[in-house]
């Protein structure tokens, strides 16, 4: 009997396949945020440093039908201590099979087809602190089951486990005027009603066409505030996180040279039941004289109900915007855009371009400019915070 | 006088009317013919991309092919390096004259973006290949005319000019050397919007696989406007794998590193 169980177990660890080779990349950088104006607050500098490194253990086996992920994430500032975070970005194992996939652990997840602002997105909560521009996120904890069929993939989400936003600190910027009070967030739900959300989503490819449509109910990932006063008569901002029930349309019709794009929202919080929506489109010249340059116009229009009261600040504003890819070696691209808010015609302008240097250098450069906001608008907090933003990386 | 304005006259009309187009498409017939059903491919792929200087950069990719009857093939690549765009997955369903439609996987976002298919005539990753050099071969996708018999590097070969069929590509006419005794192009010459010869890809150490496919080892691409060249190493071909099209879909696109 003892000796069968052996050879089993021989037989066993023979049959176990190869072990693949497990695979390590990711990047170290250095960044350096330069502000033109004095800050509004004294707190406040006019040069940050910092540096960064996020890297990927990565595994597949089973024939590429699981995979394992482990991506930590950490930045270290100069004088914002709010901005030097560590975050697991994932920490994942996957399992597909041909009609389902099954996905669990720390993850992210994108949802959407605009380019001014991601609306229908709202897994993830978003890393404010890392850059202003929130696209990069936090990862959020999930047990996410993908349904594959012919007419398109239901997605399942359970989410447990709410992350706060985070906000620069009293010597960060940029950063609201009070400060935001990163420690006494409130919200309207408690207990396990706050830590869980749930989510469904069914996404489809019809010729042209790529369709979204997404429920989540849940706390809500991006607060409103409230003004607060503490007992030295200190001002600041308390977010305050609603449950919501919101539900989500994206389209994106590709033509020809056109790319068409359409998100939509509606989202009932106790409070109130509001819309919003992103409607645009980019249209590309490529291979410009045959020099393989593409330069993409983009224009997209963005409302939402809730009009000055809505936590961002694209209530009914025009965002334009144009797109240089050189296709060359280093990859260059440039990418500049303005937000104008078509009531005070406050402007926002965002430009980023990068290169790669040396096969795994690049250099990215972001410059934020507000200009002509008025006392009433979010952007007024921002008013002297235009800056530049420059990250060389190493990737390995 | 008569008699020798009609000789000039037939040298005036475009070389075209002289060719053959029945025997042209035959010859491209056969090529099909000759490389139908291998199902499923999955490749390595170098890309060494050589400047004026002799710079070198190298970029390193994986291609999946899923063989589609009757439409274009579905092709999922998947870049290693650069390791800034590690990660980062192209999906293209290429189809013969209609539009392709194509996904672009962005891991840093994990965002699945899909983009304009109209870029044909674009370089890909910065190198001498175009986007239309590197999709697959459908016989809808050109109008064919038997040129001449010719050899190349020593094989005779049919000349065969292809004219494309689809929108937006960079190209008037190809020229293309097919070889007669197993089918498979040694090489082929891009003539510019303007028809003057642009670039020139040759094809090296061809392999057989499953006793029927032929595979190129390497192949190299000069463009004579920049004097640049690409050569692609393309290495651990396997075929019929087993791949579906469920290996082709969003879902694997965003699982893809």
């Amino acid at each position: 009997m003892q000796k069968k169980l052996h050879y089993l177990l021989i037989l066993s660890l023979a049959y176990l396949p190869p072990v693949a080779a497990w695979e390590l990349s990711g990047y170290v950088g250095i960044e350096d945020l330069a502000f033109i104006e004095k800050p509004v607050d004294s707190q406040q500098h006019n040069n940050y440093v910092s540096g960064v490194i996020e890297a990927e253990l990565y595994h597949e086996w089973d024939n590429g039908s699981q995979i394992f992920a482990f991506v930590p994430y950490f930045r270290g500032s100069q004088h914002d201590s709010q901005r030097t975070h560590f975050d697991i970005r994932e920490l994942t194992w996957v399992k597909s099979a041909e009609e389902w996939e099954l996905r669990l652990g720390i993850r992210k997840e994108f949802w959407g087809v605009t380019e001014s602002r991601h609306l229908v997105d709202i897994v993830n909560q978003r890393d404010m602190v890392e850059n202003s521009d929130g696209e990069d996120k936090l990862g959020q904890p999930m047990i996410n089951f993908a349904w594959i069929q012919d007419w398109g993939t239901v997605d399942l989400f359970i989410l447990p486990g709410f992350r706060e936003m985070p906000f620069t600190g009293e010597e960060g910027r940029p950063r609201a005027q009070p400060t935001i009070n990163n420690h006494h967030a409130q919200y309207d739900k408690n207990g396990f009603e706050r830590q869980v959300a749930y989510a469904i989503r069914w996404a489809h490819s019809v010729g042209d066409w790529d369709i979204g449509l997404s429920h989540f109910y849940g706390t809500s990932r991006d607060p409103v505030f409230i003004v607060e006063q503490d007992g030295q008569g200190k001002i600041s901002f308390i977010p305050y996180y609603q449950n919501i029930n919101q539900t989500g349309l994206d389209v994106q019709a590709t033509i020809e040279n056109w790319l068409l794009k359409w998100e939509a929202t509606v989202r009932a919080s106790e409070q109130e039941t509001s819309f919003a929506t992103v409607a645009g489109f980019e249209y590309t010249f490529f291979n410009v004289s045959e020099t393989g340059l593409d330069i993409g116009l983009l224009a997209e229009y963005l409302y939402d109900s809730r009009d000055e009261r809505a936590p961002s600040s694209f209530e009914n504003d025009f965002f334009t915007g144009i797109r240089f890819a050189l296709n060359d070696v280093q990859d260059t691209q440039i990418l500049a855009g303005v937000m104008v808010d078509s009531r005070t015609l406050s402007q926002f302008y965002n430009i980023e371009a990068s290169r790669r240097f040396f096969d795994n250098f690049k250099l990215e450069v972001e410059a934020r400019f507000f200009n002509g906001a008025k006392p009433d608008e979010i952007m007024y907090a921002f008013r002297k915070d235009s800056h530049f933003r420059f990250e060389l990386s190493y990737h390995f | 006088m008569k008699k020798i304005i009609i000789p000039l006259l037939l040298c005036l009309l475009p070389a075209v009317s002289f060719a053959d187009a029945q025997k042209g498409l035959e010859i491209m017939q056969e090529v099909e013919k000759r490389d139908l059903d291998w199902q499923d491919m999955h490749a390595d792929l170098k890309m060494i991309l050589k400047n004026r200087n002799g710079d070198e950069h190298i970029r390193s990719l994986r291609m999946k092919t899923l063989e589609m009857k009757d439409d274009g093939d579905k092709s999922l690549s998947i870049f290693d390096s650069p390791r800034d765009i590690k990660g980062t997955a192209f999906l293209s369903f290429t189809h013969a004259l209609d539009a392709d439609e194509q996904w672009l996987y962005l891991p840093a976002l994990k965002r699945v973006k899909r983009i304009s298919s109209s870029n044909k005539s674009g370089p890909f990753l910065g190198s001498e290949f175009a986007f239309e050099d590197l999709t697959s071969f459908e016989l809808k996708k050109y109008q064919y005319n038997y040129v001449k018999d010719e050899a190349e590097a020593g094989v005779d070969c049919f000349v065969v000019e292809s004219v494309p069929q689809y929108k937006h590509s960079g190209y008037t006419r190809t020229m293309v050397w097919i070889d007669k005794q197993r089918y498979i192009p040694l090489r082929i010459d891009y003539y510019d919007r303007k028809n003057a010869l642009l670039k020139s890809q040759k094809f090296n150490v061809y392999q057989q696989y499953l006793d029927q496919y032929w595979r190129a080892g390497n192949t190299v691409m000069d463009n004579f406007l920049t004097g640049k060249s690409t050569t692609l190493i393309w290495e651990n071909y396997q075929f019929r794998t087993g791949l579906t099209a469920r290996n082709f879909d969003k879902n694997t696109l965003k699982r893809s590193r």
